[in-house]
């Protein structure tokens, strides 16, 4: 990342929160974040944290009601998405912006052909003959790495792999060229050998299509090689946001620090226990005023218990919320 | 390691699911070789990692070493209790020998039942209480064994959370005191930061009751944390079985490298200078396996003779064993 990068979405404050029978989910609590064109974003966290719901916000998924977006804006070149119409976002989504999903066989619709699918988007946005979007939509299976895609235009998603059905919405994702892919979890339901081969043909694809990319996920290995920045969410907040170099290396946040040390490594001998993290995430029924990792934290002060700390620099590019300074943040592998 | 007698020996175990087809009148059309042919023993107190990608059949063999499904072929010798195809003693003793602890904590346990009921289920079929005091008092006693409070025995599963789930499913696997548990994918559906909760959990009940693990998962940095001795299973075989630092810092079979270099290292600098193998395609169909070698289509060393031959199984360093062309004398 250079620093003349220019951001191309700017979150700013977000809040969501859901409405149910139970009383109110604070799932979002007031985030904000950006991301620079051409950068690689991964936004890490257990499930719960937020990280899928952000997205969503940003992509004007969220059913309304339940949800509810409280505050927060998302500038995207110059328009705000969190407030734009219905009409705008179609237009938006699929050309500018687009998502892939974790689970490709219930993103894809099963009683669909995988060309009509293709086709299906590329003349919503591109006013092209269905012949012309057939011809694009072989090179766009080519170009995922689909053997033999002009014949498998006519099959549908059952007759597809769990990775070749991720190639196909990869493809579908890249029909309009947009310029943020959001990715949410695109490779946990798959074997670590075939999640290797789409974490190799996204690299290729960022590359051949200069694409900004959000990478969302629980896996703090895969975005290791992926990503350019991380942001650590826990509980709907942020929790650290580092270069991906300083957040390995020199992770701030007590959270990150037990997250990672709680990950056994292929690559070296064991010579510890797993440094299990005490308890559950919080609940997310109770409006947060304290830091939310409090409870699970082994260097808890008072005044956590009162305050929620800011997210705040402590260096050029790194941030934490946090009110301890942390001195030794080795996580005991070395 | 294997000074002793083993507890579990499995000898060319083999199970097959018949397809059929017609709805009327239905004919055998073929059979999933879905485990063809496995051998391993496990000794006392060690955990055994049985790892592979999705229906390389490792749950299967699993569920039928513990005859959940009958075997189609071979031999299952848990202490010293023999069951094959042709003999089925006890097989009550055997389960209340053996247990296990499923992957998907929501779906594992039954959301009409109380914990108490889940937890004592093992008790009650093999009369291992006397009066309902001693039961109570057992069901308690193994709820603190896995960190839950005894206050809770009448809560009903949705009133957990994941990882709390996953510890009421290994006390119910304790309640029968096993010797041996089969540990199918425990921790696969938990967040990071509760895996290792259960994890260290499996390891201090390990310690404590001298338990016996085949540990069968998809995560191959765990596998290595927690596993005395690994197998590497493809497509119904197994290709690689060693003690677990020979087989991560020497793997011996093309499909073992690819495995190990697939697998994300949470340390950016070491992912980058790393040289991946990119296995192209996917796992080809157990209905009608390869020739040879089963991983000759998308081996990148593969040569003749390893689609006409199926490969030996050899020992090729102490305790190192390989199933692979490349190590058998022409």
């Amino acid at each position: 990342m250079d620093s003349i990068s220019k951001p191309l979405l700017q979150v700013e404050d977000l809040r969501t929160r859901f409405h149910i029978p139970e009383g109110t989910v604070y799932a979002v609590n007031g985030i904000s974040f950006v991301i620079n064109e051409g950068e690689t974003l991964a936004v890490v966290g257990e499930s719960g944290c937020g990280k899928s719901v952000t997205m969503l916000s940003i992509m004007g998924l969220i059913p309304i009601p339940p949800g509810e977006i409280v505050s927060g804006k998302a500038i995207f070149r110059d328009k705000d998405l969190i407030h734009i119409s219905e009409k705008e976002f179609e237009q938006l989504r699929g050309e500018a912006l687009a998502m892939i999903f974790q689970d490709p066989m219930t993103s894809l619709n099963p009683v669909l052909t995988i060309g009509r699918q293709i086709t299906e988007t590329l003349r919503t946005h591109l006013s092209v003959s269905q012949e012309e979007a057939e011809k694009i939509a072989v090179e766009l299976l080519e170009r995922v790495g689909i053997p033999e895609a002009s014949s498998r235009l006519g099959a549908y998603p059952h007759q597809f792999s769990g990775g070749m059905r991720q190639r196909v919405m990869i493809a579908m994702a890249l029909s309009c060229n947009p310029s943020l892919l959001i990715a949410d979890e695109p490779t946990t339901a798959l074997d670590v050998t075939i999640q290797a081969q789409i974490v190799e043909l996204v690299l290729k694809l960022r590359e051949q299509f200069h694409m900004t990319i959000i990478w969302i996920t629980h896996d703090l290995g895969v975005v290791a090689g992926l990503a350019d920045r991380v942001i650590v969410m826990y509980a709907g907040f942020i929790v650290e946001e580092a270069l991906v170099d300083d957040l390995y290396g020199n992770p701030r946040h007590p959270y990150t620090l037990a997250l990672l040390g709680a990950l056994p490594r292929v690559d070296r001998r064991r010579d510890r226990r797993l440094n299990s993290i005490p308890g559950a995430p919080p609940n997310l029924l109770v409006e947060p005023h304290s830091c939310p990792f409090a409870p699970r934290c082994t260097h808890v002060i008072e005044r956590c218990w009162v305050e929620n700390p800011p997210l705040k620099a402590i260096a050029p590019n790194h941030k934490t919320a946090c009110w301890v300074e942390l001195n030794d943040t080795s996580i005991g592998t070395s | 390691m294997n000074e002793a007698q083993p507890l579990v020996i499995i000898e060319n175990l083999k199970k097959y699911f018949p397809i059929s087809s017609g709805l009327v009148f239905q004919k055998k059309a073929g059979s999933v070789r879905a485990v063809d042919g496995i051998s391993f023993s496990i000794a006392k107190g060690e955990t055994l990692g049985l790892v592979g990608e999705s229906g390389c059949g490792k749950t299967t063999a699993g569920r039928t070493i513990l005859n959940l499904y009958p075997p189609t072929a071979g031999k299952i010798t848990i202490d010293d209790q023999e069951i094959n195809t042709e003999n089925k003693p006890d097989l009550k003793e055997f389960r209340r020998k053996t247990a296990m602890i499923f992957q998907d904590p929501y779906a594992s346990l039954n959301p009409r039942w109380t914990v108490s009921a889940i937890v004592s289920e093992p008790l009650r079929v093999h009369k291992l209480f006397k009066n309902e005091k001693e039961r109570t008092e057992r069901v308690n006693h193994l709820l603190n064994l896995v960190g839950l409070s005894s206050r809770l025995i009448n809560r009903f599963p949705h009133e957990f959370s994941g990882g709390q789930r996953q510890r009421i499913g290994v006390a119910r696997a304790l309640a029968s005191d096993p010797l041996f548990i089969v540990c199918d994918e425990p921790i696969s559906a938990l967040d990071v930061s509760i895996q290792a909760q259960v994890v260290n959990l499996l390891e201090d009940l390990q310690d404590q009751f001298g338990l016996t693990y085949l540990f069968i998962a998809h995560d191959l940095s765990m596998v290595r944390h927690i596993c005395d001795r690994v197998a590497v299973m493809y497509l119904g075989v197994i290709v690689e079985l060693a003690e677990r630092n020979e087989l991560y810092e020497n793997p011996l079979h093309p499909y073992t490298q690819a495995l190990l270099s697939a697998v994300p290292i949470p340390d950016p600098k070491r992912d980058r200078e790393r040289r991946r193998i990119i296995l192209s395609g996917d796992v080809p169909s157990p209905i009608n396996p390869p020739s040879g070698c089963r991983f000759h289509p998308r081996c990148s060393v593969a040569f003749e003779r390893c689609k006409v031959d199926i490969p030996e199984w050899l020992e090729e360093a102490p305790g190192h064993w390989v199933a692979c062309h490349l190590y058998t004398n022409p």
